[in-house]
């Protein structure tokens, strides 16, 4: 059933390339997300496909090295490299790109990402429990709402609002009830299917395929279809991976923590877990989806309390031995605040950690798994 | 019953065989070259042994030609230099292509460690390079920079930027002595940042090959201000430790 499945996601993924392309036709406009800050949700709202943009692989970046300092996160110049190649298929149907003023890298690169596509920034604040932060996110995402009406021709009011956040939100909790999944001891799902799964999902235009295709799996795992058989239940490590986000491509720590012999769990990161949250469909659209994407806690807020508090729930509920802290090399913010996670995870759960910077290159891989295994001989 | 710890290091190959009493029966050392496997064949043929572990860059490989359990080259110091020097709560492993500082538990075990990155920069083959470049044959490099009434500075700690700087020092006509200081100050002042992030008291125990470098160790417990152990045989403490590992799992 395992294979049914990947191989359906495999065809789902095809289709939807054909989707996009048949939908734009149709005159539909498409819009690049580069970060979880900015709610897709204004884009459902006028019937714009909300893509989120490649950026997870070690290819494009060569070229990206040829404008861009070498000396800079990989995420950053992989994201850019897919653009100047114009190798991201998602990158090719969106009409316009929305960033956030997230880190210093990302928001200088968006200035020349407009060369190659109407880009648009928000001005994201750099903490999260001001008045003035959440009102000035608020009037940004005010401005972003008649970027995208400017774009679509539709004008968005709050019941188009709601029920977007309504489809976002149904979307977002099967993502959740399948990272959920991992609680149970065996973790019915390996990391690497995991990241697999809410990878590829992301870029589904109907997102009711991809809530369907999540609520099967987790169905299925339940009955145990992915555990692999040569797995003795309770003897492998759980890890729980935090900071940067992975996605294929930039998951070989993921794979080699699986060959060392334990198992990634969970992922506390904006690809996986910060994904979590729920949008109140009660107050005013706008003013909730401001104040929910406003609360996401990544390293670019200070300070970012958020992350230790969901650090500290997931460790419990996920009952792990371990926690693997990755940073992207130069990406500052993760990596000075690693120094903070590690005292705090040693405190609070008497658990060492282990911090790895590093990039998308293989060529570390054995320095990787030397780091790797030693750690997990330490557990 | 005789065990025997294999260090597959990425310069060197080291074999250690103990006995019950945990007492070293034999051990041998080879340059890795360019074929580790059949290195490691050719020294695990010369000895007899019941158990044995691997660890080093080559244990996965040794792993699969062997069916041997392996053991990190972390784990495998640490056992090793704890052995040596009962009640030792930090190690300074300084091998051929990395280097890391290791603090233990009282029961031996690791607590925390700090590898260095994924060049060569701080570590033996560094030393080995700059020795070569200066014209130094590498069992020499310590003692003449000792020699030296002061050490020039040397800020690439990267092995070809350092290579030109060391280049155009000599250029500038300084003294070989000088320049084979500053090139041990800086490698030391990497390897103190790195043990002060695992552990801020108590004595030093140096391992791996560069230890045997009088340099290195006299400038550790200088700069360092704590006592620094060292090994008879630095570059054998890996192995040692992962002979005693063989005995461990029985």
């Amino acid at each position: 059933m395992k294979y049914d499945i990947m191989n359906k996601l495999q065809q789902i993924m095809e289709q939807n390339l054909i989707d996009i392309e048949q939908a734009k036709d149709r005159g539909q406009s498409a819009i690049g997300f580069y970060c979880l800050y900015s709610p897709m949700e204004l884009a459902v709202a006028a019937d714009a496909i909300p893509l989120p943009l490649c950026g997870t692989s070690n290819e494009p970046i060569a070229t990206a090295e040829e404008i861009l300092p070498r000396n800079l996160c990989p995420l950053i110049k992989s994201s850019f490299g897919f653009a100047v190649k114009d190798t991201c298929p998602f990158f090719r149907f969106s009409d316009i790109i929305i960033g956030d003023t997230t880190c210093d890298g990302k928001k200088k690169m968006f200035e020349l990402l407009s060369r190659y596509k109407p880009t648009h920034v928000l001005q994201l604040p750099q903490s999260q429990d001001t008045a003035m932060a959440l009102s000035l996110w608020r009037s940004e995402l005010e401005r972003f709402k008649k970027i995208v009406e400017t774009q679509t021709g539709v004008a968005i009011n709050n019941d188009r609002l709601r029920a977007a956040i309504r489809l976002m939100n149904l979307e977002r909790g099967a993502r959740k009830a399948l990272m959920d999944m991992n609680k149970a001891k065996p973790a019915p799902l390996s990391g690497s299917q995991l990241l697999e799964i809410l990878f590829k999902v992301g870029f589904l235009a109907d997102k009711e395929k991809g809530i369907s295709l999540m609520e099967e799996v987790v169905a299925e795992a339940k009955n145990g279809s992915f555990l692999s058989e040569d797995v003795v239940a309770g003897s492998r490590k759980r890890i729980l991976l935090t900071g940067v986000p992975v996605g294929l491509g930039s998951d070989k720590v993921v794979k080699i923590v699986e060959q060392s012999g334990a198992d990634v769990v969970a992922f506390e990161n904006c690809s996986g877990y910060k994904q979590a949250f729920f949008v109140d469909e009660k107050t005013n659209p706008l003013d909730a989806l401001a104040e929910q994407y406003l609360a996401t806690p990544c390293s670019v807020m200070s300070p970012n309390n958020g992350r230790f508090d969901l650090l500290k729930e997931m460790i419990q509920e996920f009952s792990v031995d371990g926690v693997i802290d990755l940073t992207w090399q130069a990406c500052h913010t993760y990596n000075v605040e690693a120094f903070r996670i590690e005292e705090f995870v040693q405190k609070t759960f008497g658990m060492p950690i282990l911090h790895l910077e590093t990039d998308y290159a293989e060529s570390d891989t054995e320095q990787l798994r030397v780091r790797i295994e030693a750690y997990l001989e330490m557990l | 019953m005789r065990y025997a710890g294999i260090d597959i290091g990425s310069r060197s190959i080291e074999l250690v065989v103990v006995n019950d009493a945990c007492k070293v029966l034999c051990r041998f050392q080879a340059d890795t070259g360019f074929d580790p496997m059949a290195k490691a064949k050719k020294i695990v043929n010369r000895v007899s042994y019941d158990r044995i572990m691997a660890t080093g860059y080559g244990r996965n490989l040794f792993e699969i030609s062997f069916d041997a359990p392996t053991v990190t080259e972390i784990k495998a110091h640490a056992r090793g230099a704890w052995t040596l020097f009962p009640g030792s709560q930090t190690v300074l492993d300084i091998g051929g292509q990395d280097s890391k500082a290791i603090a233990l538990f009282e029961n031996g075990n690791v607590k925390k460690f700090e590898m260095n990155d994924r060049c060569a920069a701080g570590t033996g083959k560094f030393l080995e390079i700059m020795a070569g470049t200066l014209g130094f044959k590498i069992e020499d490099f310590g003692k003449e920079a000792l020699m030296a009434e002061k050490g020039l500075n040397i800020s690439s700690m990267c092995t070809v930027f350092a290579e030109s700087e060391v280049t155009s020092l000599i250029a500038k006509g300084q003294s070989r002595q000088e320049i084979a200081r500053g090139l041990h100050d800086s490698v030391i002042r990497r390897a103190i940042s790195m043990i002060n992030r695992v552990s801020s008291e108590g004595d030093i125990v140096f391992t791996g090959g560069v230890a045997k470098n009088l340099c290195m160790t006299t400038l550790l417990s200088e700069k360092l201000g704590r006592k620094v152990r060292i090994p008879d045989e630095p570059q054998f403490v890996g192995s040692f430790g992962a002979a005693l590992l063989a005995l461990e799992i029985g």
